[in-house]
């Protein structure tokens, strides 16, 4: 067990796959000497070479480009998007191309590469650096998506994207890099595809990810001294979602309510919303409840603590789930 | 030929670091002496405009500020070469040029401090919206040049009745799709743009070799269009390579890549340490070339300007300081609910339901139904 912080674990786990996979290529802006804008590949590249640590021109869509021609030479491509916001240039190559070789081919040709995207709000930042895109990744075909919330999950879900065989969006929640916690490097991880109930509680299931999960936990804290039992679901894979592990909280609960920074529109939250209906039609006391950003593009940092869900966002939505 | 250090063969320069005219076969700056004051002002008051800006960025009165601190002469130079009806693109770090096209430059702190998304007068000014996703801009300002082409704004034989586009990028922006895209169809349609590559040497970490083994503006060339470099820490060489590029593109010449050689002397933005990633001599050599102090040396020498007028000079620009704080400081966060009607022409019902429902969750908290909750949302 090492305390760390989520990004200092994310460090650790990049470490570790390059340390056992030879084939594990690292390439991004800025990630070599500056160790990233947000120093996850610090030292990486002073101790694994620039070959395999490797500062990319200024072109995402040729990043990933040339992480989809890597990959088919065996190379484990894990490339770095900097911000949420500058994944568009690679859009392309990441829907057209690397989503869809495996399909194409018939399943012969394999693409594991990992794009790394710090994303969502939270960190007063200036406009297209509080993104939080998962639903367009989520919505194609041939892409795995998900989001660790812990330093725990961060350093094992990086190990376990990388080592996948399908083309996976990683996406950190870049207002947690800081927040610490314990690893423990020895512990045989939950699998990559799953979701965790991370508080038990009878009353309503919490069902969020990446950096709303701590926002849950201390929405279900406060409740808990109004006598409110929360249970709180880490979802952890976007893409395949874990319906199962839902299913069986808002089964015991009856109530849901989806947490996430994305607008709401067409969000995850509308996915979750419709499989719950769908398996636990008889269960539910309450319509599923959504808390999301607004729909509207991300408004300036001043107001970004208005748009984003909070604790008092999530307990109203727990008030009215109540009230059914 | 290394493509990190300047080669004087190719680098248009009217004016050295020493302060001391030369002649180039090719180019040649008219002004007089007030004109190259009125320069050494436009500069000066452009760089205490970005000191002022990343003091109070230290402050936390803005959350991030991209300085352009080496940079004024490429930016002095090339917007004082613009006709009246020419427009600007710009990238994010382009406040001189800005402040020469008359915008308020409280408006340039809005998008830093977090309380709008740049909101100036991008037409009136013709200082267009900043752009924060590298290179995307250059395709808009193609795209308006091809448009100016089109209302018959290009040929007509003056600046008055004729009109082109600047593109400012950086080097680091030379390697995106968009840029190389817009080199095409500003070729393909003989547009009116002048693409205007501030290369400071580095795009945060790194260096220019990353992006390209020959020189930026020898680029141009096989996209079919002319391409110079010029000593971006000149601003009468800029000024003349700038005002020609312009002059051939409202003539209906089409495209010119200019590429200003200079330095970023700052970090990238208040974000960065580039102590992790760059020597310090390298910016002791760029010291000495730096834009403003040839100029005062030039005018110096030849007697255009006393120590009465760097004194004045030094007092309009520490008045536009302390302007500019006291304005930053009285910048307010909008109101989210009014921007709920900023998202489309043609508001939808979905979303006038969803502003309603921010509405009463707010007022919620103000008939005190939380009481304890209310300063976070009103915060
Ligand atoms: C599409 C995109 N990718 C990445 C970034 C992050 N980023 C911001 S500035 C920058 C470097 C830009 O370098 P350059 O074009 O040389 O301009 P400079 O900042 O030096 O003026 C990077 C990588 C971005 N803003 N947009
Ligand atoms: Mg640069």
């Amino acid at each position: 067990m090492t305390r760390m912080t989520l990004g200092k674990a994310l460090n650790a786990g990049l470490r570790r796959a390059l340390e056992a996979d030879p084939k594990v290529l690292l390439a991004g802006e800025d990630i070599g000497k500056l160790g990233g804008v947000f120093r996850i590949t610090e030292g990486l590249q002073k101790d694994f070479g620039e070959h395999r640590v490797i500062d990319s021109p200024l072109a995402e869509s040729g990043i990933v480009g040339t992480a989809v021609g890597m990959a088919m030479r065996g190379y484990r491509p894990v490339v770095e998007i900097q911000f949420d916001g500058f994944v568009y240039p690679a859009y392309d190559q990441i829907v057209t191309q690397l989503a869809k070789f495996h399909f194409r081919t018939r399943g012969r040709q394999r693409l594991p590469v990992v794009i790394r995207i710090p994303y969502a709000g939270g960190i007063g930042a200036i406009e297209h650096h509080s993104e939080s895109p998962e639903a367009y990744f989520a919505h194609t075909p041939g892409l795995k998506v998900v989001t660790c919330a812990t330093p725990h999950d961060a350093y094992w879900m990086i190990q376990q994207a990388i080592a996948s065989d399908d083309p996976v969006v990683f996406l950190e929640p870049k207002r947690r890099y800081h927040d610490k916690g314990e690893v423990d490097e020895s512990a045989s991880p939950l699998p990559l595809h799953q979701a965790q109930v991370v508080r038990p509680g009878r009353d309503v299931t919490l069902l969020a990810y990446g950096p709303m999960v701590r926002t849950c936990l201390d929405a279900a804290a406060a409740a808990e001294e109004e006598g409110r039992d929360l249970e709180v679901v880490d979802l952890r894979t976007l893409s395949p979602l874990d319906t199962a592990t839902v299913v069986a909280s808002v089964q015991r609960t009856g109530r849901a309510v989806v947490v996430h920074e994305a607008q709401q529109n067409l969000g995850l939250g509308a996915e979750l919303a419709a499989r719950i209906s769908e398996h636990c039609f008889y269960n539910l006391e309450a319509p599923v409840l959504r808390v999301a950003g607004y729909d509207m593009p991300y408004p300036p940092s001043r107001v970004e603590h208005q748009y984003l869900p909070d604790l008092d966002r999530v307990l109203d939505a727990v008030d009215r789930s109540m009230a059914y | 030929m290394s493509p990190t250090t300047a080669d004087e063969t190719d680098l248009v320069q009217l004016l050295t670091p020493e302060g001391e005219r030369v002649q180039h076969p090719d180019y040649q700056f008219d002004g007089d002496d007030a004109e190259i004051a009125g320069y050494l002002r436009d500069m000066v008051l452009g760089r205490r405009l970005d000191t002022e800006a990343t003091a109070l960025q230290r402050q936390g009165e803005l959350g991030l500020w991209a300085s352009l601190l080496g940079q004024e002469a490429a930016q002095v130079g090339s917007a004082r070469a613009l006709g009246p009806n020419d427009v600007v693109f710009p990238s994010y770090r382009e406040h001189a040029v800005a402040l020469c096209m008359g915008v308020d430059p409280v408006d340039l702190l809005g998008l830093f401090r977090g309380v709008d998304l740049g909101d100036w007068d991008a037409e009136g000014t013709r200082f267009r919206n900043y752009t924060l996703v590298i290179g995307s801009q250059t395709l808009h300002a193609t795209g308006y040049a091809m448009a100016l082409e089109r209302d018959g704004m290009v040929g007509n034989g003056s600046a008055e009745q004729d009109a082109a586009v600047v593109a400012y990028f950086g080097d680091g922006a030379t390697s995106q799709g968009d840029v190389n895209e817009s080199f095409v169809f500003a070729s393909s349609y003989n547009a009116p743009v002048v693409f205007f590559c501030q290369n400071n040497q580095w795009a945060i970490s790194e260096p220019m070799s990353r992006q390209s083994r020959i020189p930026l503006y020898r680029r141009a060339s096989g996209f079919g269009f002319p391409g110079v470099r010029v000593d971006g820490n000149d601003v009468l060489a800029v000024r003349a390579v700038t005002e020609r590029a312009l002059d051939r593109a409202r003539n209906g010449g089409g495209p010119t890549l200019v590429e200003a050689y200079t330095y970023r002397m700052g970090a990238h933005t208040t974000s960065d340490d580039p102590s992790k990633y760059r020597l310090a001599d390298e910016l002791e050599t760029w010291r000495l070339r730096d834009p403003i102090e040839r100029v005062k040396a030039l005018l110096r020498t030849s007697g255009a300007a006393d120590e009465r007028f760097f004194a004045d000079l030094a007092q309009e620009a520490d008045d536009l300081a302390a302007d500019l704080r006291r304005r930053c400081l009285q910048l307010q966060a909008p109101d989210l609910h009014a921007m709920f009607a900023d998202v489309y022409a043609e508001q939808t019902d979905y979303l006038t339901a969803q502003q309603q429902t921010f509405r009463e969750y707010v007022d919620s908290f103000e008939t005190g139904a939380d009481q304890q909750s209310t300063t976070e949302v009103s915060r």
